[in-house]
């Protein structure tokens, strides 16, 4: 792996971004407008308990759409055949969009949160730096996924597809419209193998509790593990020889 | 005889129900352009990529440079352009080249000096997918000339190009091979076998023959490739 490499793809997929205004907007304002639209049509009361979950929940949801159809452009236009085909590591590869799309989750935090703070008057117990570095790992998960699923579709129509299979299912069982402890067992259980459910389980720690508890630490070690694993199946998927 | 740059033997690759390669072994010089000629399906890309490593075979072996097609090391000293355009068409021809330099870890110089090559500075702040189809295939051509590649393996290059830039471009290749990098450039029109200094003629996954222009047109007394290799499948069904 090569610092110089990773960097360079870094900053390679930033910069196809910036060329690109629509998926910019859809990373950085679409989540404001839902949640402003949502502190609007809310009791305040309801605002205060859904907002903390949908925080975890919005930065997963558009990495995921944006990482999955970007992979998949690099698989069928053969540049990623052509990048592995120079001196060239999958690790630089898959770190270099994960550090790419966690400076966009960290910019989409800050403008979320800034908005639900100030203006939306959301107020968390747990300290606002927290609230970010869970919603940043959450985008971090998201484009873990979108990387892993890009391999098993052809077109990118096909990878829109997995946004529904993928994360639907996570969004319902994740606790945030039935809490998971009156969920039926089987999907109590499910929901346990689900980083959704950690994520919106964290947030909800944070918004409940000023002081930060271990709880709270291991659902974020549970995030990171996910994340570690899932970025890892998606290097997996990347082949330099093919049939 | 010429150094050998590849060396392929028995080579053998299915590519689904079909062989898309069958029992293939040929040595191609070094220092040499050589031309991969052949009707659309024949193989020719399928032996290009089992070259650059990045096709899965059935059996037989392929070296190159020495080394074993696909090791580490050549992946910065082979060169390779695919037959569909491999670049980022969101990105600026330079923001391309910049980002392949950094990969391939030559120098930003580089840069300007493939742009020249291929003659598209004068679009380079032009994002790709605004360029006409000839001029992105070159900056897929550009990106493959970036840092000290010894062989360049070339899909189908000039297909399309208008008649000048076609000229251009084989003087381009020339030049390359006269500094003493290996070219195999492939194409189904046959009318480009005058260009190269050994032909490599193939059909339904076969190698039908190996040699110069001249000898080609002599073994088979035709007046032109297209009908040498024309008298050589009929040789070969008889
Ligand atoms: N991705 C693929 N999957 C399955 N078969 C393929 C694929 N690409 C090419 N083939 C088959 O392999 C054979 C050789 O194709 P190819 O090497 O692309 O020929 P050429 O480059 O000479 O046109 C053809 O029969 C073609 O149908
Ligand atoms: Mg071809």
């Amino acid at each position: 792996m090569s610092i110089r490499r990773t960097m360079a793809t870094a900053r390679r997929v930033l910069t196809q971004l910036r060329h690109d205004p629509r998926t910019i907007a859809l990373l950085l304002v679409v989540p404001a407008m839902l949640m402003t639209l949502l502190a609007w049509i809310l009791d305040d009361a309801n605002w205060q308990r859904y907002a903390p979950g949908l925080l975890g929940i919005f930065p997963m949801l558009v990495m995921f759409l944006v990482t999955s159809v970007a992979t998949l452009r690099e698989r069928t236009s053969g540049t990623l055949e052509r990048l592995l085909s120079m001196p060239m590591s999958k690790a630089d590869f898959v770190v270099g969009y994960a550090l790419a799309f966690g400076i966009l989750a960290t910019i989409q935090g800050i403008i979320v949160g800034g908005l639900c703070f100030t203006l939306l008057g959301l107020s968390m117990q747990g300290p606002t730096s927290l609230v970010l570095m869970v919603a940043v790992l959450d985008g971090l998960l998201g484009t873990a996924m979108g990387l892993f699923v890009s391999a098993f579709a052809q077109t990118e129509f096909q990878a829109v597809q997995f946004m529904p299979v993928a994360l639907l299912p996570q969004f319902l069982l994740c606790g945030l419209i039935v809490p998971t402890d009156q969920l039926p067992s089987v999907l109590k259980f499910i929901s346990t193998l689900l980083p959704l459910t950690y994520a919106f389980e964290a947030m909800q720690k944070l918004a409940r509790n000023a002081t930060v508890s271990s709880g709270f630490w291991a659902d974020v070690a549970i995030l990171v593990a996910m994340a570690v694993a899932l970025l890892a199946a998606g290097t997996a998927t990347l082949r330099r020889r093919t049939v | 005889m010429f150094d050998v740059a590849v060396r392929v033997s028995d080579l053998v690759v299915e590519r689904g129900p079909v062989a898309a390669l069958a029992d293939i072994s040929v040595n191609i010089a070094s220092g040499r352009i050589t031309g991969l000629l052949g009707p659309s399906g024949s193989g020719k890309s399928t032996l290009m990529r089992a070259i650059v490593g990045v096709q899965v075979v059935t059996s037989g072996s392929v070296t190159v440079l020495g080394l074993p097609a696909g090791e580490a090391e050549l992946r910065s000293r082979v060169g390779y352009v695919t037959q569909a355009p491999s670049v980022y068409r969101d990105l600026t021809v330079r923001e391309n080249l910049s980002y392949f330099q950094t990969i391939v870890g030559a120098d930003p110089s580089d840069v300007d000096r493939v742009l020249e090559a291929v003659d598209l500075a004068s679009v380079h702040k032009r994002l790709v997918k605004t360029l006409s189809g000839g001029q992105e295939s070159r900056v897929s051509l550009a990106t493959a000339l970036l840092g000290k590649p010894e062989l360049l393996i070339l899909d189908e290059p000039t297909v399309g190009l208008d008649p000048v830039l076609r000229r251009d471009l084989w003087g381009l290749f020339h030049s390359l091979a006269d500094s003493g990098l290996s070219l195999l450039v492939s194409s189904h029109v046959m009318d480009e076998a005058s260009r190269c200094h050994d032909l490599l003629l193939m059909r339904e996954g076969r190698l039908l023959a190996h040699g110069t222009e001249s000898e080609l047109l002599t073994k088979t007394s035709a007046p032109d490739i297209e009908s040498a290799f024309l008298s050589l499948v009929d040789g070969h069904a008889a």
